[in-house]
């Protein structure tokens, strides 16, 4: 259960997000689509202050966090309640695919070495890059890498796995893989919060769809409300522009 | 112009060469601690921890702008007669104090920007999943920082073991003091000091093979 209230960001006098009110409910999967710098990664990257909101408070499975008097060791609380795959992946260099899965749960959630190995191989045999367990980031293709971030996420057991523009920053020939393996990831009722720009895959995978503009969410409903019958003129015009 | 004594600098190679550990315990020593140091300096400038950020920006401006002699005459002749308790510190101790807190200064600068230099997603990747500052710069950053830093860290540790014939103006008796000694008996400067130049060259020139076989270890993540 996540519940967001209030949530406000401002860079300088410029408003990013303007107050969000958020709940998505357990194995919810939320797709937020809008043009580009209307709030929709900082909305992500505020839920596990990546970016620190000014205002807001976030509840995320047991953690309550208030942004206004937040101290480190919530924060903490709070990212480890969540999973985040990013725009340009974000693997550790240094650390084979094997170990950038195994990091967190080592070092963080404190499991044994071996239960972690483990468990790193079992993810890494989902999502189709057994043979690549020792292989390096600087060894991998942009679609293999995103694969392992997003392994690296699932492996977490979070309450909520965000998606900042996955596929984005891919060649074209890769973006195919990497939905399927999202689709999989969907497929569990996993709860999960996604900005992307492939509204084709808005539309198979999401429960509700966000649309943002402006700092604020303009419009929510299911897909076939949001793309079958928009109401607000601003999300008609959006969609007319990357629908064409 | 007369010719070389071969026989009278073969003789000393041998004495010299037995003050080959005390040069290579004051640089080894000094650069340990000064990479622990240089670290943490480049780690504070990165995080700017308000207040020591200040001293530690005078810290790193004072000891790369004033010449490691001067700052080991002050820490030998010096510093006693402000600090009494320090009389007691040998020549050994302060070249070592001197050449830590010189070379600190250098390698926090390159640290410094070779931790800046990781890319940020994998910064942002680390707090996502809910490591500490600590375990982030440990586990992640700095690894990645010292493959960066790797080749002018090693510069820097062969300047210090150059540094170290410095020690023989505070009465230590290393390479250079030795050869000294022995050029004052026999009047043979040329030959004596000659045989100096060779020795440090030939443990520079060992050094820099090793610094090869460092770089080939620490690009092992990053061939494709």
């Amino acid at each position: 259960m996540i519940r967001v209230r209030g949530l406000t960001k401002h860079f300088g006098a410029a408003p990013v997000l303007d107050g969000i009110d958020l709940d998505i409910a357990d194995g919810e999967r939320v797709v937020i689509i809008g043009p580009s710098g209307t709030g929709k990664s900082t909305l992500l990257r505020c839920l596990n202050f990546l970016d620190v909101p000014q205002a807001g408070v976030i509840t995320i499975g047991d953690v309550t966090v208030d942004a206004a008097h937040a101290r480190k060791a919530d924060i903490l609380a709070l990212r480890r309640c969540t999973g985040m795959v990013f725009q340009n992946y974000g693997l550790f260099a240094n650390k084979t695919a094997k170990e950038n899965i195994m990091e967190a749960l080592t070092t963080v959630q404190k499991h044994p070495r071996a239960e972690a190995e483990q468990r790193a191989l079992a993810v890494l045999a989902e999502t189709g890059l057994a043979d690549k367990a020792d292989s390096f980031p600087a060894a991998l293709s942009g679609g293999q890498q995103q694969r392992v971030g997003i392994g690296r996420a699932m492996a977490l057991g979070a309450e909520l796995l965000l998606f900042d523009e996955p596929t984005s920053a891919l060649d074209p020939e890769w973006v195919g893989e990497v939905l399927d393996l999202m689709r999989a990831v969907a497929e569990r009722r996993q709860t999960m919060l996604i900005v992307t720009h492939e509204m084709q895959f808005a539309r198979e995978i999401a429960d509700r769809v966000l649309f943002m503009e402006g700092g604020k969410i303009v419009e929510s409903g299911p897909p076939s409300q949001i793309f079958g019958a928009p109401q607000d003129a601003r999300l008609r015009k959006f969609l007319q522009r990357v629908e064409g | 112009m007369r010719a070389l004594d071969l026989d009278y600098m073969l003789g000393l190679v041998p004495v010299i060469l037995g003050y080959v550990p005390l040069t290579l315990f004051m640089a080894g020593a000094g650069m340990v601690l000064a990479l622990i140091l240089g670290a943490l300096l480049a780690v504070e400038r990165v995080a700017k921890v308000p207040v020591l950020d200040w001293f530690v920006v005078l810290f790193i401006s004072f000891f790369r702008g004033t010449p490691l002699l001067v700052q080991l005459f002050l820490f030998y002749f010096g510093l006693p007669q402000i600090l009494p308790s320090l009389t007691q510190i040998d020549g050994v101790t302060a070249a070592i104090m001197g050449l830590t807190l010189h070379f600190s200064a250098y390698m926090a600068e390159s640290i410094r920007a070779a931790i800046v230099g990781v890319d940020r997603s994998q910064w942002e990747a680390a707090q996502s999943i809910g490591m500490t500052q600590g375990q982030m710069m440990w586990r992640i950053i700095l690894p990645q920082a010292a493959r960066v830093a790797a080749p002018t860290l090693v510069n820097y540790f062969i300047d210090m073991i150059k540094g170290t014939s410095l020690a023989f103006t505070l009465g230590v008796t290393e390479m250079m003091g030795a050869a000294q000694k022995e050029a004052a008996g026999s009047f043979l400067y040329f030959e004596a000091f000659l045989v100096v130049a060779i020795i440090y060259w030939v443990i520079v020139e060992i050094l820099s093979q090793g610094q090869k076989r460092l770089e080939t270890h620490l690009n092992k993540a990053f061939v494709r």
